[in-house]
């Protein structure tokens, strides 16, 4: 009786091991693109941190505001000085989940179509998100990717009347994220 | 025995809820990074001083600057309105640290060129600088016409130097004070009780009253009896408006001169007696070599 609950209990312990798998990064892409009138500003950050747990679909990323790089010095320091205050709300959060990890099959290679929801804090204020996204799976090589826009005054940040010719009132975010196993 | 696999069992639920605690803490503390105070001063210019910045490496900062006459001119000369002096200028960072730029002023038709290197950078994180410091040197060229062309002139008396340090600090978001310790050499000066190095304090401060608006002070105190009679120390106040790629500012000085070698050894106008320019500086960005 004390070995079948031992045993029990290790198949319990190492099954959960097995179907927790998680997945991280710290080298993750984010992009986002501002297309207005007057000016077209880009700025690219790879340093973004992430992590996945296979299992039930959870997955976190924060990405440090100060990492981001553009082709104008000026613009980088407006964007953390005026914007998005960067020495208050030095990073950006994501909790959420895949809504649909039953679509994704970790063990096998494709490409999946999921949908991911959850809370994305910028600038100190959090909202509720849905977006599109893109598993993929090759040789047990998990990589994900997503595009989707985001509403600047969304996240309290105001866009003065003198540039609103040179910022979009909607940025386009690209985020790209090539996944290794977490080893705890 | 059954207690103890429900432990066990027990043990196993609390960590799969674990699990779902914190994702992003799994991955433990992050690698720690230097991050250097930025925008100390929102242009390398505090009024006439130079600040702790500097122009970013590849970005030209093309500098109009100028002073309209003296208050006290009164109403015929609309209040200083009718006079003017003026600098253009072009400044360009080589790197981060490093910056160079000319001028050419109307006031005694100077010339004017000057490197500028940050020595310390304020920092925090994995490297620790509690603030910054750059270095300061400047030629300025004055080409007037000889006073006397028919005695020997020499070249060299139309020279004048300044050596500067510049100290500060960004205490806060809001809060940057600097220091600049100043001499000023002149090859040349019109009476014996003038001194041909000047020893001299800046300082200078600013006060951020809104992301885009900042309210700048600075004095140079002048070391007593090396000026010649009639000039005294240099007192500016100013505000800072940001526009994108402008900066505008907008200020009240009795220095005439927008170069060291003036506004430091050069100001007869005075505080008290109405002896102050209204005048402006506008400093536009022109990037010319993209960043990676």
């Amino acid at each position: 009786m004390k070995n079948i609950c031992i045993i029990l209990s290790l198949t319990l312990i190492s099954g959960q091991a097995l179907f927790s798998q998680k997945y991280f990064t710290r080298a993750g892409k984010v992009t986002f693109t501002s297309e207005a009138p007057l000016e077209k500003i880009e700025a690219a950050n790879e340093k973004a941190t992430s992590v996945l747990d296979a299992a039930s679909g959870k997955m976190e990323f924060a990405v440090l505001i100060k990492a981001f790089q553009f082709e104008k010095a000026l613009m980088q320091e407006h964007f953390n000085e005026n914007y998005m205050e960067s020495s208050t709300f030095p990073k950006a959060v994501f909790k959420g989940q895949i809504v649909n990890p039953s679509a994704v099959d970790f063990s096998k290679d494709g490409i999946y179509e999921v949908k991911v929801a959850g809370d994305m804090t910028i600038h100190g204020v959090t909202k509720t998100i849905e977006v599109p996204g893109k598993i993929r799976i090759e040789r047990g090589e998990i990589s994900a990717s997503s595009v989707f826009e985001l509403t600047v005054a969304d996240f309290n940040i105001k866009i003065p009347a003198v540039v609103r010719e040179n910022i979009a009132k909607t940025v386009a975010v690209s985020i790209d994220l090539n996944y290794e196993l977490l080893k705890s | 025995m059954y207690r103890s696999a429900l432990l066990l069992w027990l043990l196993c639920a609390v960590s799969a809820l674990n699990a779902q605690d914190d994702l992003l803490s799994l991955l433990g503390d992050e690698e720690e990074t230097t991050e250097y105070a930025t925008a100390a001063f929102k242009t390398n210019r505090v009024i006439n001083l130079h600040s702790l910045e500097n122009t970013a490496a590849g970005v030209l900062d093309f500098k109009i600057s100028h002073r309209f006459g003296m208050l006290n001119r009164g109403a015929y000369e609309l209040f200083g309105l009718d006079a003017a002096t003026i600098r253009i200028g072009g400044d360009y960072g080589i790197t981060d640290r490093l910056m160079i730029g000319i001028g050419r002023s109307s006031f005694e038709k100077t010339y004017d060129g000057f490197v500028k290197f940050k020595l310390l950078r304020q920092s925090v994180g994995k490297r620790k600088m509690p603030v910054t410091a750059a270095i300061f040197a400047s030629t300025a060229i004055q080409t007037l016409r000889w006073q006397n062309p028919d005695r020997e002139n020499y070249f060299r008396s139309r020279l004048y130097y300044t050596f500067q340090l510049i100290l500060g600090r960004k205490f806060s978001e809001n809060i940057s004070l600097q220091l600049s310790p100043t001499l000023v050499h002149r090859n040349l000066v019109e009476v014996a009780s003038e001194a041909n190095d000047v020893l001299a304090l800046g300082g200078a401060g600013r006060i951020k009253l809104s992301k885009r608006i900042a309210l700048n002070l600075e004095y140079i105190y002048v070391l007593p009896d090396q000026l010649a009679p009639g000039f005294g120390n240099s007192l500016s106040l100013g505000f800072d408006i940001e526009t994108g790629g402008h900066v505008f500012q907008l200020h009240l000085t009795n220095s005439t001169s927008m170069i060291e070698k003036g506004f430091v050894t050069q100001n007869s106008g005075k505080w008290g007696d109405g002896g102050i320019h209204f005048g402006f500086n506008v400093s536009r960005v022109f990037t010319l070599k993209r960043q990676k």
